[in-house]
């Protein structure tokens, strides 16, 4: 099938118009008074929003956002929860007690309540928006990885290693982590789609990025308050933030089945 | 069961505690963040008086739980009520919405899983597929919208939103549902699939059942139990969409309460709806532990 990569395609798309607008003198802000909520045109593929700013440039802004958001978190959640997880795993006893005790209290908060309440303590923002997102995504990566180093313990190659004299260290290194990298990926992968939806739900209740600046949450909100005279703006939103989505998800479930993840 | 009980205890202390330090580590002067910088000095003293906010961090801890422990949950700083009875108020609203929700869900992706599962790789399991792939790419947000745009302002058949009529409920139970059915129904048939081809399947078609016997009372029987389990975890994901979907659609529930509290800067009353979302979500999770080995008789017998 020749759609079989089309997931991949999505992603490069989005991934490129988020850094082509940062080269590009785009302007997302740009405010045509005798455009609002003007329809879509050949010229203006996704018409102007409700003040007159085209949007096909604000949503690449909001990819770019989306971007930004995602790899940011990604990496620090990941590295976070990779290195708690190994370490519980790894010891066991009241350090294990103990970190898994606090992940199932983070894990009592269902989907992004918690993010939302602390963007809200934290206040409006980029940055408080990143750290709500961290403090509540790490525990996913720490579970996983410990529960994979807790049956890597037994496998012979890191007893022979052990009795070799290895650091522990080295063990977890060397003789773990390569091992854990594609339970790893897939799970980055699907997080990765829940922060997209998460950094949107955010902005959508006014609690990330900021106007005059652009996001796909905060776009929709717009969009939803002029659904009856201008439907193409949300739509617009909806099915860009849709199609990335579907594509990380698709890729993560492609990921799984090629590197025969289970679970 | 009891160790399954005493486990709560320590979550349930947790998830008290990291609550109380949402309001009370805000970042600054949690007094000014709340009243403004044109509150005048009575007003502030008042409110640090009142949340305790001039006692040292434990002390504080522990007023808040003996508190929690009577039932108290403090005063709306916007409507000075007691937070207990606004949330008395919005409470059914939520309830209503997430149970009818929730029988949406079933009612869709339990059948739509089955019928996939039986035609493994034939058209409806691939329609099935592709529609659960979708709608899990459609965040309440999206989702919706687009029920309100078909629904209530093209064919005209439901109010766009509001709580007048009986009808209302509709829109805002299917957005929550559709993705709680897509969930379902991937699960329902990964679970069908792993039954249908387990020996006792084959012994009751041998005997002579029909078709309709095999499937509903021995092959779904024998699936519905990893459902309960995945079901139970899923309804965390349904309460957390109450946020956005009550807002979306002006449904008075415990949701709404809490996007208002954060845009009044009414830090007790959204303390409090974080709080009782995450004890119901506990309580919840606990119940369908329990359902679990109550259902099934191999754990059932084991203990």
């Amino acid at each position: 099938m020749s759609l079989k990569y089309w997931s991949v395609w999505v992603l490069v798309f989005w991934g490129l118009a988020a850094i082509v607008v940062s080269m590009v003198g785009f302007q997302p802000n740009q405010i045509h008074l005798d455009l609002i909520l003007a329809k879509p045109s050949f010229v203006h593929l996704f018409g102007f929003d409700d003040l007159g700013r085209e949007i096909l440039p604000r949503l690449l802004a909001g990819a770019q956002v989306s971007l930004l958001v995602v790899v940011l978190v990604t990496t620090i959640t990941a590295s976070t929860g990779i290195m708690l997880g190994l370490v519980s795993g790894y010891y066991g006893g009241w350090v294990d007690r103990a970190l898994m005790q606090i992940t199932d209290v983070f894990l009592a908060f269902p989907g992004t309540l918690l993010a939302i309440a602390f963007a809200a303590v934290l206040g409006a923002g980029l940055s408080n928006l990143i750290l709500a997102l961290c403090v509540t995504s790490w525990v996913g990566y720490a579970r996983l990885t410990r529960s994979q180093v807790l049956s890597l313990r037994q496998r012979q190659h890191v007893m022979a290693a052990e009795s070799l004299g290895a650091s522990t260290l080295r063990i977890m290194l060397k003789h773990m982590l390569p091992l854990l990298a594609a339970p790893l990926l897939v799970e980055a992968t699907y997080s990765m789609a829940g922060l997209v939806i998460a950094e949107a739900s955010l902005s959508f209740l006014g609690l990330g990025i900021q106007a005059p600046d652009a996001s796909w949450g905060g776009m929709l909100r717009d969009g939803v308050r002029y659904m009856v005279i201008a439907p193409h703006y949300v739509l617009a939103v909806g099915l860009s933030l849709m199609s990335l989505v579907l594509a990380v998800n698709v890729l993560g479930d492609r990921l799984r089945d090629y590197l025969d993840v289970r679970g | 069961m009891i160790k399954r009980l005493l486990g709560v205890v320590p979550v349930v202390f947790g998830v008290a505690f990291l609550t109380f330090l949402l309001v009370h580590a805000v970042p600054g002067d949690p007094v000014e963040v709340m009243l403004g910088e044109s509150a005048s000095s009575a007003d502030r003293m008042q409110l640090q008086a009142d949340l305790g906010l001039n006692q040292p961090i434990y002390v504080q801890f522990g007023v808040y739980l003996n508190k929690l422990a009577h039932g108290d949950l403090g005063v709306s700083i916007h409507s000075k009520k007691p937070i207990v009875d606004l949330l008395a108020e919005r409470l059914p609203a939520t309830a209503k919405l997430a149970l009818l929700a929730l029988s949406f869900a079933i009612s869709i992706g339990l059948p739509l899983g089955i019928i996939a599962a039986l035609k493994v790789n034939q058209w409806p399991d691939k329609l099935a597929n592709l529609l659960s792939l979708s709608i899990s790419a459609m965040p309440h947000f999206w989702m919706g919208p687009i029920l309100m745009m078909v629904f209530a302002l093209w064919l005209g058949l439901l109010p766009v939103s509001g709580m007048e009529s009986g009808t209302a409920i509709i829109l805002p139970a299917l957005t929550l549902g559709f993705g709680l059915a897509a969930i379902l129904t991937r699960m329902t048939r990964a679970s069908m699939l792993e039954v249908l081809h387990e020996d006792f399947i084959r012994t009751a078609r041998a005997k002579g059942l029909t078709e309709y016997a095999v499937i509903l009372r021995h092959a779904l029987r024998a699936a519905l139990l990893p459902i309960v389990t995945v079901l139970g975890l899923q309804l965390g994901s349904l309460l957390a969409g109450t946020v956005i979907t009550e807002t979306l659609f002006s449904w008075d529930g415990v949701g709404s309460l809490l996007v208002e509290s954060i845009e009044k800067r009414d830090y007790p009353v959204m303390q409090a709806c974080v709080l009782v979302v995450a004890f119901f979500y506990v309580t919840v999770n606990l119940a369908t532990d329990i359902i679990y080995t109550k259902i099934d008789p191999r754990v059932r017998f084991a203990s």
